[in-house]
């Protein structure tokens, strides 16, 4: 099928929250640096950001800059606008992140055609502006 | 080892309502529906309602999405002196059939004689599936979810199908024939909702809603009521009908799979799965039975690719094979000589939730006891044992195994 551009949705019709466990990778997001919660004690990393490291149980966090690429390990093609329902081509992908091992994103992709999306599919990411200035990290291709 | 309540209990009694398109059941309220399912449960038991005494939930007593079942409002609905057992399991629609081995935990602990189980969903605009994941606010978990745009169940079981596709090259005609196999079952059922025989071109030009799935993936969404009574061997000798003796029953899962497609962090090969294999694998061992000795199989089938993933997971084919064992005719059901076809096991000889309605995977438990009882509509020749499944989903999901008496 052709679908054309793949564009992320509206930031303006996203909102998110935040609790202490996970509010510091979105507070490094609202300054453009991808992070992901790496354990203090034994390096595993886990997202979403969680109390405890399901490895150890030590609650010590680490937040390290990541490289911001990854490589989409799938997704799906979608054509309305879910708040909306309005025509809109986008395209969620789960992205393995480079530089912490075992975790993913959902996000959208663009700089591409939606058919043009493939698993294995290199991307970097791509800042969105979403409701109550917070940021989103979502991608491109590579 | 063989566990340890096998076949002491048995499913005695199911009810339910008539099957409404979505919406359509107003303006019945959904309380109406789940009385008059537990009264025509109680009454193909050949019980009165206010024998029972036991409520065993399964979606942490959800009635649909937005309503919740209450124990005491029921109570006090139905007249019941008193109530010894009430409990859920937690999750959503993949505990359904567990929900049958908590009743079998309520009767060997000796807390209750009765227990019902049941299911009542009424789609209400604001109500849908699809609406309640899309509108629900944000939280700290699912603010690592919703900003995709993947609200609906059917664009996150797209992400798995797609992964599927990849790994093992299943292809969207395997999960077309998923659709049109189970369809081919409900021509004759006077309450099914989807009755008309379905052609590949038909499937091959139903609109695609997450792309790799088209509408026709997508179970039903219908509005009803259906429940079912659980009780020992001993009253069950008493009741209308042969008893389907529970033979496993098991629910749970494994850490890997966990919030599934909540989550989307399970890694390979789990993600294109439908966690199952954790239960599929306790009720093998419970049993000392395997899918080859099973003569029907009522698998819940919310999206077609995870009817394929759970053949799977309960080993009907090996992981990655599913595409084949679907496209070789395997799910079928031959009404001439009552079996399967080429040798497979008939998978949802009632239509399924693709096809007949969608009650949460109810449906499913009635088919199997119908089955084990000899009087499906679809009767498979000689049915000595139905594997029912629970939805792909967060954890828990589950098993039950029936046996004919």
């Amino acid at each position: 099928m052709t679908y054309g551009p793949a564009r992320a949705l509206p930031g303006d019709q996203i909102r998110i929250t935040t609790n202490p466990d996970t509010e510091p990778f979105w507070q490094a997001a609202k300054e453009h640096k991808l992070t992901a919660c790496e354990c203090g004690e034994c390096g595993h990393f886990r997202m979403p950001p969680t109390a405890v490291c399901p490895e150890c149980g030590s609650r010590a966090k680490n937040w390290p800059a990541l490289p911001g690429t990854g490589t989409v390990f799938s997704y799906a093609i979608c054509n309305k606008n879910p708040k909306n329902g309005e025509d809109y081509v986008y395209v969620p992908v789960v992205v393995d992140l480079d530089g912490a091992p075992g975790t993913r994103l959902n996000a959208n992709v663009s700089g591409c055609d939606a058919e043009d999306v493939h698993i294995g599919m290199k991307v970097i990411v791509d800042w969105t502006p979403i409701q109550d200035d917070w940021v989103l990290p979502n991608f491109k291709k590579a | 080892m063989a566990w340890v309540n096998q076949d002491k209990c048995a499913i005695v009694g199911v009810g339910s309502t008539d099957y409404y398109v979505r919406g359509k059941s107003w303006p019945r309220t959904i309380n109406d529906m789940a009385v008059e399912a537990i009264m025509n449960a109680c009454a193909d038991a050949g019980i009165s309602h206010k024998q029972i005494d036991g409520f065993s939930y399964y979606s942490t007593a959800g009635a649909g999405y937005l309503d919740k079942f209450d124990t005491a409002s029921l109570m006090e609905t139905l007249g019941m002196p008193h109530i010894s057992w009430s409990a859920t399991l937690t999750s959503g629609g993949g505990g359904c059939p567990g929900a049958i081995g908590l009743a079998t935990a309520g009767l060997m602990n000796e807390d209750c004689t009765y227990s019902v189980t049941l299911m009542a969903l009424q789609q209400l605009p604001q109500h849908r599936l699809g609406v309640v994941f899309g509108s629900a606010a944000p939280n700290p978990e699912n603010s690592f979810l919703q900003p995709s745009g993947l609200v609906g169940p059917g664009h996150l079981m797209s992400v798995l199908a797609r992964r599927h596709m990849h790994l093992y090259g299943t292809t969207q005609d395997a999960f077309g024939e998923v659709v049109m196999a189970t369809r081919a079952n409900t021509h004759n059922r006077p309450k099914a909702v989807r009755k008309e025989p379905l052609t590949k071109e038909q499937y091959d030009a139903s609109v695609m809603l997450a792309d790799p799935l088209r509408r026709l993936d997508f179970c039903l969404e219908t509005d009803g009521a259906v429940a079912v009574i659980t009780t020992t061997m001993d009253r069950a000798k008493d009741c209308r009908h042969k008893p389907a003796v529970v033979h496993a029953a098991a629910h749970g899962g494994q850490r890997e799979w966990g919030r599934a497609f909540a989550w989307m962090g399970m890694p390979d090969p789990h993600f294109a799965s439908s966690g199952h294999k954790f239960t599929a694998d306790r009720v093998w061992a419970q049993s000392g039975l395997s899918a080859k000795d099973m003569d029907v199989a009522l698998i819940y089938d919310h999206f077609s690719p995870m009817v394929l993933m759970q053949l799977e997971d309960y080993g009907f084919c090996e992981k990655g094979e599913g595409n084949d064992y679907v496209l070789s005719g395997k799910l079928r059901y031959d009404p001439v000589t009552g079996k399967g076809v080429n040798g497979g096991t008939p998978v949802n000889t009632h239509g399924g939730n693709l096809n007949e309605a969608y009650i949460i995977g109810m449906t499913h438990i009635v088919e199997g006891v119908e089955q084990v009882r000899g009087t499906a509509i679809n009767q498979v020749k000689d049915a000595e044992f139905a594997l029912v499944s629970g939805g792909p989903a967060s954890l828990p999901v589950s098993s039950l195994i029936l046996r004919k008496d």
